[in-house]
């Protein structure tokens, strides 16, 4: 049993059913993050862990004591939400004592906690202001600390990032991560940006149509994704996800892909039990920074194929450069460095590590397991 | 197109924009005629409007219609003038006002942030108070009031005139709070504010504008309203209204014009006064909510 478990838990308005048998533990001190396409329902479990929404059925235990029917203010969370919910009409320290004042702490123990908790995201300057006179990184941290000063078992983050301009908003993800490794508090992080989710997290859930699709490390979603809809969900650009044909070449299994011409390239593959698969179609997933030019092929793989492809454009993004090319039919993007020396409408040479490559059943559309 | 409209817009003579605030400003005067007819014949002893000089500035300058309608007028059978049915009014006024605009304010919360089932029905069902004619409940208030033991009182006037505003006072602080953020209330909640410590803490000290949208409306209204006060007063309730009808239509005596129009003056100042402190936020409050900020 974890800190903060989510028990089979479903919830329906009327008869749709729009969250399906939930199942998730949080251990103490950890960074989870519901990662998901909006109307995928991560919204709305963690306003059910919040107690904004009713359980429809299952159970939400925080420290063990069930949740379900108990009153948001009584649950020991807090919530940080995408619009901040800042009370316009109290002053920045108002607004971060007044869930200590609804709760009865007495006034000189909400002034210390404010000080305190100002202090620490160094907004003490605008304790006397309005929330209409700060700028939004302000707000934002505002909101944490109205959060903060209750001390609570859980921190809920509702898309706390999304309002923030591209600058601020990787300014602030790092000093998210900052404060819960300074103070280990347990976290629930909803979002749709699926870097967010990578760097911030210990663990991700990705969610799609009221399902979990996968529950993991950032790592083992990145790595081994259970089906092609977290394989493409997560990454970007996103994974290349290609037709190909399993053939058995030289007593090994090999994945068959149709080059821009029509003419067929054999990839090896590095899981053995693909042999199973010979003369059957597969969904090929290729990661665009496993596809390089042969100089830059990660020396730690046991497993580079080579193959001569067309390239259609390159798009140099400074730090790399992308190339897109034609395979299987698809439009396939290698992240390649900036100074690979790529053309349009020209022939290379690329190197494929195959060891990183990852096959999907094309009827379950799910991870061939090696 | 926008680049002819513009172009048009621009070329806009000086000729024509001159004929335009000639236009408006007849339309102004043509307009504000009665209130200075009012105001110059409240001023002028009584033989010079019966002598035939209506329109004219007064030869004499006198406050001495003011003083009589106010304090010594013949209203129906006592010589009292107006100041005891002002005091009606404002006793009836105020509380009806401030009754109705809170019940108005916390009918919209519940239908906009503690939605319940069928709450736009009984949404539905208070807007069409808002569309009953008047005479329609005439009788039968009457007879609720007299059930209650509430007939011919002020306080059965101030019940008549919040039963008849709350829907309009609702209507107003409903689409307030429909764009108010939720997430405020959610915060609330989560910080542990109850039902009512939201209402009070979070959601009234921001309804500012509606709120004088709400007072200036009902105030208007109710002071004004001349058919249940004329119905459901008691001879010791009668509103201004009331009064100055009596005071006009007396059958007795000389026609005293200049205190008739002093009086109506009088009954009409509060409305105005209201008006002109609180009226610069009638627009933003009508405003508030259509137009994203």
């Amino acid at each position: 049993m974890g800190f903060l478990d989510i028990v089979n838990t479903t919830k329906s308005y009327g008869a749709v059913e729009v969250l399906h048998n939930i199942d998730i533990s949080v251990e103490e001190g950890e960074f989870l993050v519901l990662v998901g396409p909006s109307g995928c329902g991560k919204s709305t479990l963690l306003n059910m862990i919040a107690g904004l929404e009713e359980i429809t059925s299952g159970e939400i235990r925080i420290k063990g004591g069930v949740m379900n029917g108990v009153h948001p203010s009584k649950r020991n969370i807090a919530m940080v939400f995408q619009s901040y919910a800042l009370y316009p009409n109290m002053t920045v320290g108002k607004n971060i004592t007044f869930g200590l004042e609804m709760h009865g702490t007495p006034k000189a123990e909400r002034e210390a906690a404010m000080h305190k908790v100002a202090k620490l995201l160094q907004i003490e300057p605008l304790l006397d202001r309005k929330p209409g006179a700060l700028s939004g990184g302000q707000r934002q941290r505002v909101a944490m600390g109205r959060a903060l000063v209750r001390n609570p078992d859980v921190f809920l983050f509702d898309e706390p990032l999304s309002n923030l301009d591209a600058k601020l908003r990787v300014d602030m993800r790092t000093e998210i991560k900052k404060l819960h490794q300074k103070l280990g508090t347990t976290i629930v992080y909803v979002t749709h940006d699926q870097i967010e989710a990578m760097t911030l997290s210990t663990r991700i859930a990705v969610m799609n149509g009221g399902y979990v699709q996968q529950l993991g490390t950032p790592q083992e979603i990145y790595d081994t994704p259970e089906n092609i809809f977290v394989a493409t969900f997560m990454g970007s650009p996103a994974m290349n996800v290609v037709n190909a044909k399993v053939a058995i070449e030289n007593g090994r299994p090999v994945a068959q892909v149709a080059l821009h011409d029509g003419s067929l390239t054999s990839l090896p593959f590095s899981q053995e039990n693909m042999a199973d698969w010979a003369g059957k179609e597969i969904f090929l997933g290729i990661r665009p920074e496993t596809i390089t030019d042969e100089d830059a092929a990660d020396r730690k793989s046991n497993n580079i194929a080579l193959m001569t492809n067309r390239i259609v454009v390159t798009e140099p993004a400074g730090s790399d450069t992308f190339v897109t090319m034609v395979m299987g039919g698809k439009d396939v993007v290698a992240r390649m460095r900036s100074d690979a020396e790529v053309k349009a409408n020209a022939d290379f040479s690329f190197a494929v590590n195959m060891e990183k490559a990852v096959a999907f059943d094309p009827v379950t559309e799910k991870r061939i397991v090696p | 197109m926008s680049v002819a409209t513009q172009d048009t817009a621009i070329r806009t003579g000086r000729v024509v924009r001159t004929l335009i605030y000639v236009v408006l400003l007849l339309f102004a005067l043509f307009y504000m005629l009665p209130l200075y007819v009012m105001l110059v014949n409240s001023v002028k002893p009584l033989d010079e409007i019966t002598g035939g000089g209506m329109m004219n500035l007064p030869q004499v300058f006198t406050f001495e219609p003011w003083v009589k309608a106010w304090s010594s007028a013949q209203i129906g059978v006592d010589p009292t003038g107006l100041s005891p049915y002002f005091w009606n009014s404002i006793k009836m006024v105020v509380p009806a006002v401030a009754i109705s605009t809170v019940l108005g304010a916390l009918n919209g919360y519940v239908l906009t942030k503690w939605r319940f089932k069928y709450d736009t029905i009984i949404f539905g069902l208070m807007l069409f108070a808002c569309f009953i004619p008047f005479q329609i409940v005439l009788i039968p208030m009457a007879k609720m009031l007299g059930l209650m033991g509430m007939a011919g009182s002020t306080s059965g006037l101030v019940l008549v005139h919040v039963v008849y505003g709350v829907g309009f006072t609702t209507l107003y602080f409903r689409n307030y709070y429909a764009v108010f953020p939720t997430e405020l209330v959610r915060a609330a909640q989560i910080d542990g504010a109850g039902f009512f410590q939201i209402f009070w803490r979070i959601l009234l000290p921001s309804s500012g504008p509606i709120a004088v949208v709400s007072i200036i409306w009902q105030f208007t209204n109710i002071w004004n309203d001349f058919l249940f006060g004329a119905s459901f007063a008691g001879a010791s309730s009668q509103p201004m209204t009331v009064a100055l009808n009596n005071l006009v239509q007396s059958s007795q005596g000389v026609k005293e014009y200049n205190v008739h129009f002093a009086g109506a003056i009088l009954a009409a100042m509060p409305t105005l006064l209201v008006y002109v402190v609180a009226g610069r936020y009638f627009v933003r409050g009508l405003m508030a909510g259509s137009v994203k900020g």
